[in-house]
């Protein structure tokens, strides 16, 4: 149960864009009876720029941010340049198949619904 | 036997631990692991929400440019007072309203304030906000008197 919510550490590490790096967005995990929500923070990030997948029962997301352009000169800097990485281990009762995800105001919501026969099921004395 | 009341540290605003926050953001990225996600009481130690800011000036305008995933519209606030920029808001918590467990809060919730001084006057009165995907972009057009002005110079 708790495998959803564990991060691939070292997958940024041998991965193919290990050159890259990457910024760890706060992410926070919601469960209940029917499945688990993922709520993965990347501002600047919408439709276009997200990126998912699924490998070896490895869910990553990799966010690109498209930063208004502003013109002008530079006064004050707290934000960074690197696009937005993080990769969670799917628990197995996850129906990996029909997982959905939507991008709204820069926060992925992805809804990671539980597989059928692991579900909680009430079982009606005949 | 102390007679002081207890007070429950997570709702302690020590405006020193802001501090911190940054420095937390930075572990994080230098660890590539959020940091403390353990309790929930140790995060809301670290309690706030410091949005990244950036500032922007050209001849016409000063630029704020804020991270702000996830906010709604109607509860970001904005205001100006004596030159200084205040971003604040709430970020409400969805959580728990399908029966739903946190398992993991590394998000914010809650109320946060942002103030920065600006480098120039500004016309309050032409003030615009957009928001787009997660990031709140503020444009103050400069005063009048604050524009750079070309100085013909006149041979004779």
């Amino acid at each position: 149960m708790n495998t959803l919510v564990r991060d691939n550490r070292s997958a940024s590490t041998n991965g193919e864009r290990a050159e890259e790096q990457f910024i760890t967005p706060a992410a926070t995990v919601l469960e209940n009876a029917d499945g688990y929500t993922l709520e993965v923070e990347m501002p600047g990030v919408n439709k276009e720029t997200l990126e998912m997948w699924i490998e070896n029962n490895e869910l990553t997301i990799v966010g690109r941010r498209s930063l208004p352009a502003v013109d002008g000169t530079l006064l004050h800097r707290e934000s960074r340049a690197q696009n937005f990485r993080r990769a969670f281990e799917l628990d197995p009762s996850i129906d990996a198949d029909k997982i959905s995800a939507k991008i709204e105001q820069g926060v992925v919501r992805l809804t990671l619904p539980k597989a059928e026969q692991v579900k909680p099921r009430k079982i009606t004395v005949a | 036997m102390s007679l002081i009341r207890y007070q429950n540290p997570s709702s302690v605003m020590w405006p020193s631990l802001n501090r911190w926050a940054s420095l937390r953001d930075d572990l994080d990225t230098l660890l590539e692991l959020p940091f403390l996600t353990g309790g929930a009481r140790q995060t809301q130690l670290f309690t706030g929400w410091t949005p990244a800011l950036d500032l922007y000036q050209n001849n016409d305008n000063v630029v704020a440019v804020v991270e702000l995933p996830g906010m709604r519209k109607e509860d970001i606030e904005i205001s100006l007072h004596d030159g200084t920029l205040t971003i604040g808001g709430e970020r409400k918590s969805e959580t728990g309203a399908n029966g739903e467990n946190a398992t993991r809060t590394e998000r914010f919730t809650g109320k946060f304030r942002r103030s920065i001084t600006l480098p120039t006057r500004v016309d309050t009165n032409k003030v615009n906000a957009t928001y787009k995907h997660g990031i709140l972009t503020v444009t103050l057009p400069k005063a009048e008197e604050a524009k750079p002005k070309q100085i013909q110079v006149n041979v004779s």
